[in-house]
Formats: structure tokens, C-alpha cells, sequence
């Protein structure tokens, strides 16, 4: 059984616990053993842009520091926004010297220094590419929805900066069509995958957020998906309860649900359910029955 | 005759160079420091060493045969060093015993305000250079026959053009192209800015008088497989590639296109019409014969079809034929390759948009050439309806150093222009858009004609750039920014075209080794000097025209054409080629054959006989630059009259 150290993040213990829970099956079945950094901490959930704040470069590394301890190169995190954040930490580390020195020097408290190239920070998409192999996944799948038809959308966190990317192409990303495909579900057309959200704007511009879920969700449903697909719990809570504000006042527009990868994956590859429905603003039963992938 | 004891002795001048010179370094104090120097006979000075009574009064100490050398202690020698060659040559001197020595732009110049350090400097490269001078030998130029014949490559505009121009001069021109006929580029635009003249009318003409001109010999479906030799004597291996159709027997009749069952995207028409396997490039083609593209024929596929065998009544159909290897030797050859446009795929932010509807700039030529996929008629690729709202984007792939090409592709805003003129002439009633960056007009009548494109013609332009293109059901959203009113702009378009920045042709780094030429960082090929020498690369008889050495025009193309037909024309324009002596050679006793020297040498003047583990250097291509002498590990090269016991006398009498 292989073992890959994770980090799983906040949100991940809360409303996104369906990311996790149906990622530990989905390894599970694929056989590899996801194994919980102990102490780690919130992410800091935005990378800071001012330069001389290193304070907020604290946070990331330290759990960088806990993967690290664990012996093993690499760390495994679902979430978009944490492996923005830890990915930019840990380049900054490696690149800036000075900037590395100030930060072992203010935790000098513990056992060792972090200098930037002891970890790997992967995310699950590149995992399951790069160590699991997407054929070997292909080849767990044992559920096949011949007429789902998904929208699988990027967001932002995945993509940018460049360096950081998932993918070769941070403009015209092709990585879960690559992925799903293999699986045999079909990608559609979907031009705003790599739109963003709105992110945090939905806390202060509630109405900006609706009107970018309107046009994602309604690009995704007019070009004939069943499902959204996506790898931030942010995107999800943004593109998922938006809908029904957007649904009361635009006429005509159709909700559609919205999932994890791995909620998806783990139902392909033969899980009895994808987690907690509750958490769904729009219910994803329907069309997962339909489509023969929950009894 | 020089007496043998004389040959170490040195005369002097010094040159003030009005106040140039003279204002920074105290020539008194020079003469006065030098007058006792060993080996110098004589220190003159005069106001201008280059004026008429100052080459008399030098002439006139040439003359006075007391002094095996002389030295000029003046500009830098890229000015005057021929001058004053030539002066002691008519005063029976060797011209190769003239020695400068820079005071002005090494010293004068840049040392204004420390008068006296300037003069000590003077002083000391005075010296070196009459050390370097006193051991320097009596050198005769070196000369050569030239074979008078040249291979242009390349037969787009600019290669017909400088073909013609040779040809008419009356020496023998190859003209190679590796398409089956020659026209180029050109020959796929429908009309040309800022006159709207039709290319095809005013190309055809010039295609025709090449295809007659009996001193020109037209070599196309063919490529540059081997080039040996130098200036004036090169020997060029040509790949005569197999047409699989006889063209002593093939009349241009098409019987053949007419009945082959297999049609394959053209490439002439940019995939937008449809070719046979057996074709022909265009109907005014020059030479007007088929080929067949064995790619794409099914008798190459399956070993059953041969209609076009039936159809031809001249038996011309060989599918038997190979490619034939020709040699040629010529004088001269002209490097006129072309360009291609960079691939629409690389823009990863408009990829998900594109559909048959987004095309490039060279596709919409197609479009609005009469002889095209579409007579001329502005109709989408997808449906052939009219589109009526067409964006065109300018700037695409170019000046983009992060992510694309740093440079301007420079005939973008140019021909954006006339085409949204051109589709606003064919569908008065729709709506074209142009997202630019900024407008690059500078040319005779190009401002006017963007000005009356806006003006006139209401062609809509926004500063800005295009974000994303998408496709929503038959249309194609082009997502902008408006930077004038700091706007988000969405067009649902009909029809997206794309100025795609213009690179090198495809193979040029390959040709370019072949020929010893250079290419700049973007692949195109490098001219000798920017400004004064534009049409020449560093291999001496190998001259640049066209889109090859830099994005271009048509009218600077021609332009430039002529430019290098001229310099070939002067280059031939002498029974034999002279050189100066002052090169390279190589000590063969204590060369070891590392072949240092060759990498180093720019412009393949040094060969490496493998054999005998010997470099040579040919005196003609050697330019003199010294860089295999610096880079021989046994001091096996040098350089004549530039020795490195030269060098140590020079650095020892200032050190």
C-alpha cells in the first residue's frame, strides 16, 4: 500500500468535508493510504502579495515543516486555495535566500529549518497523473454513465501564477478533460472554465458573485452539462449556493449541481455514495440516479 | 627597392583633426617625446592628415624613401586607413606598411578633461603602433576568379525581383524555390496597400518575365542540399524533387487535377478551398506543371488508382521518378526565403474559441482574392453565409516578449486595414472592428490610407487588447478592453481574423548552416551591419533580400531586392576578386588539429582537413578579425602583420 503525506486544510473539516471523505475512499480503492500531517494549520487561504509581509508566509511554512518531518518528498492537497498558497510558500523559500533566512531565524523554535526543496506540493489532479497514472484509474472504473455530460471548471487558484499551474497551459487547461475522458465520462464545451468566481467578493459583493455564477453556471448549462465539476471549496460554495438566488430572479435559468472530483471520481470507480447530500445547495441526487451512479 | 636596413625605420605623422585632437592632446609634447624614439626617422604634424595638402605632404614623405613604414596618428582606421593605403600605394609604398594609430575616439575623445593623461596615452598607442609597424611585411592583396552566375533562393517577390535585376545585367541567374512555382507570398494576396492595387496583376506580369527571361533558369520544386566553396566559387548540391510527373512533356493542361479522386485541404488557399492530389499551385503558376502529392495520391497509397496515367495525353506521368541531385556553381548567392506566420495554436487564450470562423490574415487574403476558394466573395469558412460583424486582431503573437515574439511584425496595421476596408467594400452593411495596440503607419500614402479607413470607411477601432475568444453557437465572442473608455468589451462575431505575427520561413536554420550565414535570436537572418550594410550577411557573396533577414513590405522587399542584386552585380562586376591580405594562416608544424579555430570563425573561412588533422584558411573568406588566433591553444594561427610577437612588442613598449 502506498502511503502520501496530506494536508487537508480547513474547510476540508467543515463544509467541503465531501471533498475529503469521498478522496480518502477514492485512494482507498485505488490504493494508496492518505495519511493526515499531525499539527498542521490553516493555510493562511490567500497567498500575500506585499512583499516584506513574511509574517503571513508563517503559516504555509510551518506545515510545510510537518511535511517535511514526515520523511516523505511530497505533500498531497486537495484544495485550490491551499495548494496555491503552500506551492508560492515553498517556491518563495527556495528562491529568496534572504527571505528564507528571516523565517527559520523567527521559528527558531523548532527542530529544524525549512529550505524550500525538502517538499513537493501536489496537487490531487498532478497526483493521480503523475504517481497514480490516470489509465491505472481508468482501469478501477467500473461504473459507466455513457450520457453524463460534465462541465469541468478550473477556477483560478489551480492556474495562476504560471509557475504553479497544474497544467502546461494556464490559459487553455486540458488536464481533467484528460482525466475524465479516460474515465469515460464526456467533457462538454465549456468556455468559462478557467473564469473566476468572484472568490471572496461574495462576502462583500454578494451581487457580483450571482452575476459571475449566472453567466459560469449558464454557460455550463446551455452547452448541455448535467454537473459542474470543481477543486476549490471556494468556486463550490460560490457556483453552488448562488444558484438558487440567481434561479428566483433570472427566468429560465436551470440549476445544476455541482461536485468534487473526487466525489465524481469515487462514484466511478465504484463508491455507494459521494458524502453528505446536505451539504449540496442544489442536490446532485437527482441526476447521479439518473444517470445510474447511486442506487 | 627598400634597402633591407631602412625596413625598421618609421616616420610619423600626427594629425590634429582641427581642435578634435589637438583641443585634449599637446601634439608639441607628443612630436617632442617621440622625436628620439628608436627607429622613428621623422614626426610631421599637420592640421587634417585627410585633407588634399595633408595626403600631398604625406606623399611627398612616402616618396622621400627613408622610412620602410609609416604610421598616421589620427581617427579611428575604420575612416581613413584606406585613404591613406591608397596614398603610399601612388607614392610607391606598400600600402600594407601604412599603419593608424587611434588618438581621436580612443583618446582624444573620451579623455577631454585630462589633458595631460591624454597626451602620456597618445604618446604610448603612438608607440605600439610603430612597434607593431616596424616588424610588419610588404603584403600584396590577394585575388581571385569569380564564376559570373548566381543562385537567388527563394522565388517570392523579392527573389524574382533581384533575379530580374541580375539577370537583365546579363549574368547567368539560378532561381530556386521549394514550392512547385514561383510567385511566393505575394502571389497569395488579393490587393496590396496603400493603393489597392490587385497583387495578382501587378505579380503575374514580373512571374511572366522571369518565366521568358532566357538568362534566368527557373529551379523550383527544389531545396539547397549541399554549399561548398566561397565567394565567387561556390558549389551548391540542389535537391530536384521528384514530381512524379514528366514537366519536359507536362503542357499545364490540368486534364490530369481534373480527373484525380482525391481532394485534400490547399495549401495555397490556407485550407480554405480544396486541392486534387495531382495539382497544380495556381492557375497562373510559372512554370505552369503539375506535381503529385504523394502524401496524398492514392496509386503512392494503395497501388491502385493511376486515373491521372489515363487521363494525360502526353504520358507525362511518371510515378516512377526520384529526386534528382543537380550541382550548379555560381558567383553569388541571394538568400530571399520568405516568411511564414506564426501558428494561431501557440495562443493559448484564444484556442478555446477556435473554429472554422477564426482564421488568419493570409486566410482572409484568400477570401477576398478574386481567384480564390470564394471568387472573392467574404463568406464564412463554416456555413458560407455573409458574416456581418467581423473583429480583427491586430498584434497577435507579436511584441509579446513573455509570451510570444518581442518584435513588430510591421505590415499588420497595414494590411488590418485594408482588409476591414476591403470586407467594408464587399458587405457595405456589416460592421468591422479592429482591436490595436497602437497604429504603425510609416510609409509613402500608409497614415492617409489608415486615416481614410477609419474615417471614411467607419471601420471601428479599439485601443486595446483581446482577452479571450469563445464560441456561442454560430457566433464567436471576442472578449476585449476598450482602454480609451477603460471598458470590458464583449462582440459576438461573426467571422474573427487574426494578424498573426510573421516569422522566418520554415527550414531557414538548416539553409543558414548550409550557406555559413547567421541568424539573430528570432531566427531571421542576420544582415552584416544594420544600417550600412543591410543587404549583405558576414559570408562574403551571400546577400539578404526580403521577409528572410526581417519582417518587411512589399515595397521595401522590392526595394531591398534591388539593393542586393546591386551588390552581386558589383561583386562579379570584376574579372577577379581582391582581398586583403591581411588574414589568417596556420603553422602546420604546430598545429594539432582541435578545430578550435573553426567554431570560432564567423564566416566559415577555416576548414579542418580531417586527414591530416591540418586547419587551413581560405584568404578569401578570412576577414581578418583574429578570433582564431585568439582562440588556438598551440599559437599555431596568426595573423599577417597583426603576428603575436606584434602584439607582445606593441604591450611591451607601453607597459
Amino acid at each position: 500500500m502506498e502511503v502520501v503525506s496530506y494536508m487537508p486544510g480547513c474547510t476540508l473539516k467543515t463544509s467541503g468535508r465531501n471533498f475529503e471523505k469521498s478522496a480518502i475512499t477514492l485512494f482507498d480503492i485505488l490504493g494508496v493510504t492518505m495519511e493526515e500531517l499531525d499539527r498542521w494549520v490553516c493555510c493562511g487561504t490567500t497567498y500575500s502579495l506585499s512583499s516584506d509581509n513574511i509574517m503571513n508566509q508563517l503559516a504555509p511554512v510551518r506545515t510545510l515543516l510537518r511535511a517535511k518531518e514526515t520523511g516523505r518528498r511530497e505533500l498531497l492537497v486537495l484544495c485550490s486555495m491551499c495548494y496555491n498558497t503552500l506551492r508560492r510558500a515553498q517556491s518563495l523559500v527556495l528562491h529568496d535566500k534572504e527571505k528564507r533566512d528571516k523565517i527559520n531565524e523567527f521559528m527558531y523554535r523548532e527542530k529544524t529549518t525549512f529550505d524550500g526543496d525538502e517538499i513537493r506540493v501536489v496537487h490531487l489532479l498532478n497526483y493521480l497523473k503523475d504517481s497514480v497514472g490516470f489509465e491505472r484509474v481508468a482501469k478501477r472504473v467500473v461504473k459507466k454513465p455513457s450520457d453524463l455530460k460534465i462541465a469541468l471548471y478550473y477556477g483560478c487558484m489551480l492556474l495562476r501564477p504560471h509557475e504553479v499551474s497544474v497544467d502546461e497551459s494556464s490559459e487553455d487547461p486540458t488536464i481533467m478533460e484528460e482525466l475524465f475522458s479516460l474515465c469515460g465520462v464526456t467533457p462538454v464545451y465549456f468556455p468559462f472554465k478557467t473564469e473566476c468566481c468572484g472568490s471572496y467578493q461574495t462576502v462583500n459583493q454578494r451581487d457580483m458573485v450571482l452575476s459571475r455564477a449566472e453567466r459560469i453556471v449558464g454557460s455550463a448549462a446551455k452547452n448541455g452539462a448535467d454537473m459542474i465539476v470543481v477543486s476549490c471549496p471556494l468556486c463550490c460554495h460560490n457556483l453552488d449556493s448562488s444558484q438558487q438566488r440567481v434561479a428566483d430572479t433570472v427566468r429560465g435559468f436551470r440549476k445544476i449541481p455541482v461536485m468534487y472530483i473526487s466525489q465524481l471520481l469515487a462514484l466511478l470507480v465504484g463508491a455507494d455514495d459521494a458524502g453528505d447530500y446536505r451539504l449540496h445547495s442544489v442536490d446532485p441526487r437527482p441526476v447521479l440516479k439518473e444517470k445510474g451512479l447511486i442506487g | 627597392m627598400i634597402k633591407s636596413a631602412r625596413l625598421n625605420s618609421v616616420g610619423v605623422f600626427v594629425c590634429h583633426c582641427g581642435i578634435n585632437i589637438a583641443s585634449t592632446v599637446d601634439i608639441e609634447e607628443v612630436k617632442r617625446q617621440l622625436a628620439g624614439y628608436p627607429g622613428v626617422e621623422f614626426v610631421k604634424d599637420y592640421q587634417y592628415m585627410c585633407s588634399e595638402p595633408g595626403q600631398l605632404l604625406f606623399k611627398e614623405a612616402c616618396r622621400s624613401e627613408t622610412v620602410g613604414g609609416v604610421v598616421v596618428a589620427s581617427c579611428s582606421p575604420r575612416l581613413h586607413e584606406t585613404t591613406f593605403r591608397r596614398a603610399a600605394a601612388e607614392a610607391g609604398m606598400n600600402p600594407y606598411r601604412v599603419e593608424i594609430a587611434n588618438i581621436r575616439e580612443q583618446c582624444s575623445w573620451v579623455h577631454h578633461d585630462e589633458k595631460e593623461k591624454a597626451t602620456i596615452k597618445a604618446v604610448d598607442i603612438i608607440k605600439s603602433v610603430i612597434e607593431r609597424s616596424k616588424r610588419n611585411e610588404s603584403l600584396s592583396s590577394v585575388s581571385i576568379k569569380t564564376v559570373k552566375k548566381v543562385l537567388v533562393v527563394g522565388a517570392g517577390i523579392s527573389g524574382m525581383q533581384a533575379a530580374l535585376n541580375i539577370a537583365n545585367s546579363g549574368i547567368e541567374t539560378y532561381l530556386l524555390d521549394r514550392e512547385p512555382s514561383i510567385g511566393g507570398r505575394m502571389a497569395q494576396l488579393s490587393e496590396t496597400f496603400p493603393t489597392l492595387d490587385c497583387s495578382q496583376c501587378i505579380l503575374t506580369p514580373r512571374m511572366v518575365e522571369v518565366g521568358q527571361n532566357k538568362r534566368i533558369t527557373l529551379m523550383t520544386y527544389s531545396e539547397v542540399e549541399e554549399v561548398s566553396g566561397y565567394v565567387g566559387n561556390f558549389k551548391v548540391k540542389v535537391r530536384r524533387k521528384a514530381a512524379y510527373v514528366d514537366w519536359d512533356k507536362c503542357t499545364g493542361c490540368g486534364l490530369c487535377s481534373e480527373k484525380c479522386p482525391k481532394k485534400v485541404p490547399s495549401e495555397f488557399d490556407r485550407s480554405l478551398g480544396r486541392r486534387k492530389a495531382i495539382y497544380s499551385q495556381f492557375p497562373q503558376a510559372v512554370p505552369n506543371k503539375t506535381v503529385i502529392d504523394r502524401e496524398s495520391c492514392l496509386y503512392f497509397k494503395t497501388g491502385k488508382c493511376r486515373l491521372c496515367v489515363e487521363a494525360c495525353p502526353l504520358g507525362a506521368i511518371d510515378f516512377e521518378q526520384e529526386d534528382r541531385i543537380e550541382e550548379i556553381e555560381v558567383g553569388a548567392i541571394v538568400v530571399a526565403t520568405g516568411y511564414d506566420l506564426y501558428e494561431k495554436e501557440k495562443i493559448e487564450e484564444y484556442r478555446i474559441g477556435y473554429c472554422e470562423d477564426v482564421i488568419d490574415g493570409l486566410a482572409f487574403e484568400r477570401l477576398l482574392s478574386s481567384s480564390g476558394p470564394t471568387q472573392g466573395r467574404v463568406l464564412r469558412p463554416s456555413d458560407g453565409t455573409v458574416p456581418k460583424e467581423v473583429v480583427f486582431i491586430q498584434c497577435v503573437g507579436s511584441r509579446d516578449p513573455d509570451h510570444h515574439l518581442p518584435y513588430c511584425s510591421r505590415i499588420c496595421c497595414m494590411y488590418t486595414a485594408k482588409h476591414a476596408m476591403l470586407y467594408k467594400h464587399r458587405v457595405p452593411d456589416g460592421q468591422p472592428y479592429v482591436f490595436y495596440m497602437d497604429i504603425r503607419s510609416g510609409g509613402k500614402n500608409y497614415e492617409e490610407f489608415v486615416q481614410r479607413t477609419i474615417e471614411e470607411e467607419r471601420v471601428l477601432y479599439i485601443r486595446g487588447r483581446v482577452a479571450r475568444l469563445y464560441r456561442d453557437g454560430k457566433k464567436v465572442v471576442v472578449v476585449g478592453a476598450d482602454t480609451i473608455s477603460g471598458k470590458k468589451i464583449e462582440i459576438r462575431a461573426d467571422m474573427v481574423v487574426l494578424a498573426m505575427a510573421m516569422r522566418p520561413s520554415g527550414g531557414i536554420g538548416e539553409l543558414s548552416k548550409k550557406l555559413k550565414i547567421q541568424v539573430d535570436q528570432n531566427g531571421f537572418l542576420s544582415e552584416a551591419h544594420p544600417k550600412l550594410r543591410p543587404v549583405e550577411t558576414l559570408t562574403r557573396g551571400v546577400f539578404l533580400a526580403g521577409c528572410a533577414q526581417a519582417p518587411k513590405d512589399i515595397t521595401d522587399t522590392v526595394s531591398q531586392a534591388g539593393a542586393a542584386a546591386s551588390m552581386v552585380l558589383e561583386l562579379l562586376s570584376n574579372e577577379e576578386l581582391t582581398h586583403s591580405p591581411t588574414t589568417a594562416w596556420v603553422d602546420e608544424e604546430l598545429c594539432a588539429g582541435c578545430g578550435q579555430c573553426v567554431a570560432q570563425c564567423a564566416y566559415g573561412a577555416i576548414e579542418l582537413d580531417t586527414r591530416r588533422k591540418k586547419a587551413h584558411v581560405n584568404d578569401i573568406l578570412c576577414q581578418g578579425c583574429g578570433a582564431c588566433v585568439a582562440a588556438c591553444p598551440s599559437a599555431a594561427v596568426n595573423q599577417r602583420n597583426f603576428s603575436i610577437s606584434q602584439y607582445y612588442s606593441m604591450i611591451e613598449s607601453i607597459v
